[in-house]
């Protein structure tokens, strides 16, 4: 096990290598000038020459590379020019708010999608089926910041049932204590169940929304996953001997069908985290995608490249935890390394 | 872990978490003194005199500083509050005097900064020193009104400073009343300054160092900025308002709908569209007041042909559609700034609607005059950071043109992108918005019109009649010759109007919408807000 970690970290590196220099390289090639547009409105050429030293961009490619090489590996990304803050405190305050949101939708579309594509896989042509086709193709098909907006037209606007859409709390509550950044768990851990209702109606709306958009792939690969593993030999031996059909459908075909849908699970999360900016900015949810969005915009390099960085290992990471998740679902898998 | 456990605890997990269907709204606190302002950006620095601060910046700045100098107001037809441009009074300075050579201010004794040290004499120096020192913008608005030098600021005792003068020039006094010159507290600065940031920006970025009305006490950046009275403030009449939040809503729609529900109480920058609507709901009050020196214009390069002929630009200043724009892009928010009267006699004040009008056969006959019987090819570009306007606007100038032959290609920049192609001045054909801080006719030439050919200038325009009608004013100006003046002044205006290198369409507006317990709006000249005056009934 350990040995396997070590290995797949070790192959983890030229990736990163090439992360780096390729995120460096692209936002310098972007068109923009991040000095013109940060010396404002009113700024004479001298003022932006003048900004443009102080920032440093006046200098050699391979020079301004080499600075930011030299600060990453002091665990410094560099300064973000649209926040004014250092990039890594940003994303530090960013990340858990994206991944608490993703996280939670992801478990909301989990706990509707798997039970809907195995009851498609089952009841195959029947009604059901049919339903899950539909479900499916509108959540895929909605665009995230049209559903987030009727949502918040109809339960905020008209209904009245759910709070203003301000981002992670309203205006008069304040935060919890930061454990793991995710406010639902920690005002749990701080027993403030005022903070914790507060918070939870605020992330309802936007995971309700992920939810929908996220739920077509992973009810689709349940079904099918689903249906090779109940056409297979041993539930029809299953079937032969009598078997109950709960027994049947969980404990065997189910438990089969679960690694495509784990790698679809870790694809489906990574893919949410990074691109639900429309999610965020719909909601003043101040998550990680909008800010990269927003520095992107603006030319503003050192968010960029630090997001770009950040979601890379995230990747990884993600991905090595879905590959041991295997091996502890799936024996074979152990047996085949 | 084994694959059992891993199985049975992931099963149980699935069934356990039955989301409980919690639809509360916020608990009722209450929100007198408190007042929630929503917008589309925030603020990157709370220093105005920092690298790059953003124009949110400034509104942080403003509130949170004092200046030596600040303007009084008045009351418009309307009943909106508006800046006086020509009448200064004290802010820090309880009184102040003017020389030919220099001004000397005495500063207001019980004033103190917000930790509670005195503000002094060397925190003003201090201050302006670090201003016209620190370079980039504050530095050059520091020396549009002549202000370039730290020796122009002596010290006199401890409440008493003297500004000497370099040259005369009729924009020092009001340049000492604009953001940049905040004064600071010297002493808290410098505990907070190292060998490499002398002038303690990294600290001021993060802090408010200041003895304003407000101080920021919360700064999540991106997200929201919460500011709290200072209840020790002597500079003007004490502030209603106990706490400002002031929330990042990215989305237009959500801002509108927070207004209209009653949540938020002031919104800053909704588009036009729906500032039109909420207006003739009129269940919040709405006050829109044009930019001052503001101009959102054609602009034509009259370096190169077809553009470097004053028919074609003629033919062009006829064949806009202006009305269908004011109607159907600023749904009627702007200050119309053409078709005047043929008889209308040149003012003496910028900006003025200019003669021309759509008139499509006078266009088609001037551009055949022109040597153009057939039209020609260009491409119209804008700025993708105002697309909301900006790109409306094209298509239909796009539409119009055809009409004459003129076809074009729309060119969009993206807003990064923007003032590096305006600095390349290559453009043929764009639409863009100058305005100044400070309010003159001959500030705002010089910027845009004169053969200096700063940034501003994007037309590339040079002519030495305008420059030295132009340089006139200027000089008329701080010489006092009211006379000469108002030749000059109408001079450049008129020939800026036949030569008509830039086509000004309007003047826009700043749109603000609030809860009708709301009062206390005052429009300035940086277009951002003035927290000290709001009232919330």
């Amino acid at each position: 096990m350990m040995k396997l970690l070590l290995d797949r970290l070790l192959t983890t590196i030229p990736a990163l290598i090439g992360v780096v220099v390729a995120s460096f390289l692209l936002t310098r090639v972007l068109p923009g000038d991040t000095a013109a547009y940060f010396a404002g409105p009113a700024a004479t050429p001298q003022a932006i020459e003048q900004l443009r030293q102080q920032l440093g961009l006046d200098r050699p490619l391979p020079e301004q590379f080499g600075h930011y090489v030299v600060d990453l590996a002091k665990g410094d990304l560099g300064k973000s020019l649209t926040t004014g803050q250092p990039v890594l405190s940003d994303i530090k305050a960013r990340l858990p708010a994206s991944a608490e949101l993703t996280l939670f939708g992801l478990i909301l579309a989990l706990l509707i999608a798997v039970p809907l594509g195995i009851a498609a896989a089952v009841r195959q042509g029947t009604v059901v089926d049919h339903a899950c086709r539909a479900i499916a193709t509108a959540g895929v098909s909605l665009p995230v910041f049209f559903t987030g907006l009727l949502l918040i037209y109809v339960f905020y606007y008209i209904l009245q049932w759910s709070p203003a859409p301000l981002g992670r709390l309203d205006v008069f509550t304040s935060a919890p204590r930061g454990v793991t950044g995710f406010y639902l768990i920690d005002s749990l851990i701080a027993g403030d169940g005022e903070t914790f209702r507060a918070s939870f109606s605020q992330i309802l709306l936007p995971g309700i929304t992920l939810a929908i958009f996220s739920l077509a792939p992973i009810a689709r690969i349940t079904r099918a996953s689903m249906l090779s593993a109940l056409s297979s030999d041993f539930i029809r031996t299953a079937r032969a001997a009598g078997l109950g059909a709960r027994t049947i459908i969980v404990t065997y075909a189910f438990r089969n069908a679960m690694l495509p849908v784990i790698t679809t699970l870790g694809m489906v999360f990574s893919f949410l985290l990074g691109a639900n900016v429309l999610v965020e900015k719909v909601f003043a949810w101040p998550g990680i995608g909008s800010y990269a969005v927003e520095a992107l915009i603006a030319s503003d390099f050192a968010p960029v490249q630090g997001f770009v960085l950040t979601m890379a290992i995230l990747y990884i990471v993600l991905n090595l935890l879905i590959d041991l998740t295997y091996r502890v679902i799936d024996p074979r898998m152990r047996n085949a390394s | 872990m084994h694959r059992r456990q891993f199985l049975q605890s992931t099963s149980a997990a699935a069934i356990g978490a039955t989301a409980p269907a919690v639809f509360t709204s916020a608990s009722a606190q209450s929100r007198s003194e408190t007042l929630l302002i929503v917008s589309e950006s925030g603020p990157n620095n709370l220093d105005v005199m920092g690298v790059g601060t953003n124009v949110p910046g400034y509104e942080a700045s403003w509130n949170c500083y004092d200046r030596l100098l600040t303007h009084e107001m008045k009351t418009l037809p309307d009943g909106s509050q508006y800046y006086e441009r020509d009448k200064i009074k004290g802010e820090l300075a309880e009184e102040f005097t003017i020389e030919p050579t220099s001004a000397t201010f005495k500063l207001r004794k019980n004033a103190t900064f917000h930790d509670g040290a005195p503000v002094t004499a060397k925190d003003v120096k201090w201050s302006l020193d670090r201003a016209v020192t620190v370079g980039g913008f504050p530095t050059f608005q520091m020396s549009a009104g002549s202000l370039t030098k730290p020796e122009q600021f002596v010290i006199i005792d401890d409440y008493t400073i003297r500004i000497d003068f370099v040259r005369k020039d009729k924009l020092t006094i009001p340049d000492l009343a604009v953001i940049v010159p905040a004064i600071m507290n010297s002493e808290l600065c410098k505990k907070n300054a190292t060998a490499s940031d002398p002038w303690a920006l990294e600290f001021a970025k993060q802090n408010t160092a200041g003895g304003g009305a407000y101080k920021v006490t919360r700064w999540t950046p991106g997200t929201e900025v919460v500011f709290d009275r200072n209840d020790t403030w002597v500079c003007g009449p004490m502030p209603k308002i106990k706490r400002i939040i002031w929330r990042i809503v990215p989305s237009a729609g959500n801002r509108r709908a927070l207004l209209e529900r009653g949540d938020a109480d002031i919104s800053f920058d909704l588009p036009n569209k729906d500032f039109a609507e909420i207006k003739g709901e009129g269940k919040l009050s709405v006050i829109s007041t044009p930019y001052t020196n503001g101009i959102q214009y054609i602009g034509m390069n009259v370096t190169r042909p077809p553009f470097n002929n004053p028919k074609v630009r003629q033919a062009i200043a006829c064949a806009i559609p202006y009305q269908k724009i004011m109607d159907a892009v600023l749904f009627g928010l702007a200050k119309p700034m053409f078709g005047a009267p043929p008889d209308k006699a040149t003012e003496v004040a910028w900006p003025q609607p200019h003669k021309f009008n759509t008139d499509m056969a006078k266009a088609k006959a001037l551009l055949t005059e022109a040597g153009y019987p057939d039209g020609f090819e260009t491409t119209i570009s804008f700025d993708l950071g105002f697309a909301g306007v900006n790109e409306p606007l094209c298509v239909l100038l796009q539409e119009s043109l055809a009409q004459i032959g003129v076809k074009t290609t729309i060119n969009k920049v993206p807003g990064a992108n923007w003032r590096t192609e305006l600095n390349k001045k290559e453009m043929p054909l764009f639409t863009n918005i100058f305005s100044g801080w400070l309010n003159y006719p001959e500030y705002f030439f010089y910027w845009c019109y004169h053969g200096s050919n700063s940034v501003f200038n994007t037309s590339s325009y040079q002519s030495k009649p305008m420059d030295a009608f132009i340089e006139g004013a200027r000089d008329a100006a701080a010489a006092g010759d009211q006379v000469a003046y108002d030749k000059d002044v109408k001079a450049f205006v008129d020939l800026a109007f036949t030569d008509i290198p830039r086509i000004p369409l309007y003047q826009p507006f700043i749109n603000i919408a609030m809860q009708k317990n709301i009062s206390g709006y005052q429009y300035w000249f940086h277009r951002r807000l003035d927290y000290r005056a709001f009232v919330k009934a």
